[in-house]
């Protein structure tokens, strides 16, 4: 109960942050705020994956470019009509997902590792070479999807909005699903995937489920990301993209609901932060994340985690 | 297609092969003995250019030049598994993920702080022309040196690896972490060693690459994918397989990016055969690891017990 109540507190708060800006005359904090919340879809997708589903995926940034590309795409061909984006990123991503999943998880360990990084790395030479949609220079786009009556994400605070709801209904979702029949039947099969199988679980298509929900669900951060950005590369597809989300997760806490949209939003303040005070942000970024690494073994979530057991205790 | 130009293409995706290697070799080790996933494997790589490239404008000579910065790239090796990444080798594949990130941003920043985004390094005055290696084939010398270089590594591994103590103890490690250290051996002192050699190693390559491709930031971070790929195919923790798998690698990269866009352009348009091209042949690499996997799923060269 109390739970809930800070959870919709939070999305309250979520909610007022565009005003907050505003009033604070810091408006063009705004696209920071959105985002962290696709960062955070993006993230919370891949916690599904590699938390949850204990699939290590190198590749999640495949699903969030294709995203990124299915939109721009269509969008560059005059088609702006959002919901026949998400309609096509839906079936693009699950279709992927689904073909990339199926071979890969007969991999396990390392060799899943490597092979959904090749997958991605697959996607981001083939984007490379579509000189047609901008090659190895990127697309930009002129139009944003159209939501119609007459709102479409050109403006701002829609895309914020529209992001957040996407956020909101994806933790909700995933709250429901760790304790769900279907939920613990993965839990079940990260832990000892021989010991649910003998029980009866099809762990395979369990699996292939997790990861082509996750994979859809990233394609819609990637869809939301280039409507905010106004800009696709190949960049979004490589490597260093996948271990950044991977790097959010980590940070935020592996396997809990939070982990996904605190690891991002730490993740993109800290940056933000350090970019305005040092020349050289990463530098300080890598020390702090090393230090989470050494100090912090369940993440920021793990930290709350305990601090507020302590204060409970006394 | 002549016969020249192929094997003038052969020569140089061979010569990229034994590059690769040099990075490979002590990734499989590292990989394959201590279960532990490096990204900052590729920054390695960086850091020996970059140093390869002070130190020859430092002393104005290309051979001590990399060679100081190969001993310095190794001794860095040394201190940074020394420091940090041998507490990572008991902790998740994800924590290593984490934490070898980080050090890839901390090198990439550290190393724009020190030196700026990039470095100039060309090859020696003496190697700069080329050299007729068959009636009709010139070839560039400082690639031949390359060739020469990767080709004498190579076989110094392979008899380090195979013929001495401290090989068999490596290999006794990769195959049976635990009964090699229940049999006395002392696996972290080994390790450190080996780290720093493999270290090394990166820098050679970095160094020697460095006047082909260019010596700048970020410089690691696509080639350490390619030794990944490599280490896959031939099997994580097998030399012998690094040593295949790069060659193939380095071959079917290097002839792909030659050869492709002709390829291409018998059905796209040329503008954009040539774009497609290269990028075809990436992608070529990585199905062939699919591939192998799929035969083979630990490799070609398997070690693990």
């Amino acid at each position: 109960m109390a739970q809930r109540a800070a959870a919709a507190l939070l999305l309250a708060a979520a909610m007022a942050v565009p005003w907050v800006l505003e009033a604070m005359d810091a408006g063009y904090y705004l696209s920071l705020a959105s985002r962290i919340v696709i960062y955070g879809i993006a993230a919370t997708s891949l916690n599904l994956v590699l938390g949850y589903g204990g699939m290590v995926s190198f590749g999640h940034a495949a699903f969030v470019g294709l995203g990124s590309y299915v939109t721009a795409i269509m969008i560059s061909e005059g088609l702006l009509h959002a919901g026949a984006h998400l309609l096509a990123v839906v079936a693009v991503t699950a279709l992927a997902a689904l073909l990339i999943g199926s071979i890969s998880l007969r991999t396990r360990g390392v060799y899943f590792i490597m092979i959904t990084l090749a997958f991605a790395q697959m996607l981001f030479y083939l984007a490379n070479s579509v000189k047609g949609y901008g090659g190895d220079e990127g697309l930009n786009i002129r139009a944003r999807s159209a939501l119609g009556f007459g709102l479409d994400l050109k403006n701002p605070l829609v895309t914020y909005y529209v992001g957040l709801a996407v956020l909101a209904a994806a933790l909700v979702a995933l709250a429901r699903f760790v304790p769900s029949r279907f939920g613990r039947a993965v839990l079940a099969l990260r832990d000892d995937d021989v010991r649910a199988e003998a029980l009866g679980f099809p762990t395979y298509r369990y699996k292939l489920i997790v990861f082509v929900v996750a994979g859809i669900l990233g394609g819609i951060a990637g869809a939301l990301d280039v409507n905010l950005q106004g800009y696709v590369s190949p960049n979004v597809l490589h490597w260093t993209k996948s271990g950044t989300l991977m790097v959010m997760v980590i940070l935020g806490g592996v396997a809990t609901v939070w982990g996904g949209i605190i690891g991002a939003a730490a993740l993109l303040l800290m940056e933000e932060g350090l970019s305005s005070t040092t020349e050289h942000p990463e530098f300080w970024t890598g020390w702090v994340l090393l230090a989470v690494v050494l100090f912090a073994r369940h993440g920021l979530v793990g930290i709350a985690a305990s601090v507020t057991r302590k204060v409970l205790r006394q | 297609m002549s016969g020249v130009l192929l094997l003038e293409q052969a020569l140089n995706g061979l010569q990229f092969g034994l590059m690769l290697f040099l990075l490979a070799a002590g990734l499989t080790l590292v990989f394959g003995v201590m279960d532990m996933v490096n990204l900052a494997h590729g920054s390695l790589y960086m850091v020996g250019a970059f140093l390869a490239a002070w130190l020859v404008g430092l002393t104005g000579s290309f051979i001590v030049g990399v060679v100081a910065a190969v001993a310095l790239t190794g001794l860095f090796g040394m201190v940074l598994e020394v420091g940090l990444l041998r507490t990572l080798y008991v902790r998740d594949h994800l924590s290593q993920v984490l934490a070898t990130f980080a050090l890839i941003l901390i090198l990439n920043d550290g190393v724009k702080m020190i030196f700026g985004t990039d470095l100039p390094l060309s090859a020696p005055e003496a190697l700069s022309g080329p050299v007729e290696l068959l009636p009709g084939l010139h070839y560039p010398a400082y690639r031949l040196l390359i060739l020469g270089v990767g080709l004498l590594l190579a076989v110094l591994l392979y008899l380090l690896v195979q013929k001495t103590r401290m090989g068999a103890l490596v290999r006794a490690g990769a195959s049976n972490r635990e009964m090699a250290t229940a049999m006395g051996v002392d696996i972290k002192r080994l390790f450190t060693l080996v780290f720093g050699i493999g270290a090394a190693l990166c820098a050679v390559a970095g160094s020697l690459l460095g006047p082909l491709l260019a010596v700048q930031v970020g410089m690691g971070e696509n080639i350490l994918i390619l030794a990944f790929v490599v280490v896959v195919i031939g099997g994580i923790g097998s030399i012998r397989g690094a040593l295949i798998g790069a060659v193939l690698v380095g071959c079917i990269d290097t002839l792909g990016r030659a050869f492709m866009p002709h390829v291409f352009r018998a059905f796209l348009p040329p503008q954009w055969a040539s774009a497609a091209g290269p990028a075809f042949a990436s992608v070529t690499v990585y199905l062939f690891m699919a591939a192998v996997l799929a035969l083979k799923p630990r490799g070609l060269f398997p070690v693990r017990a």
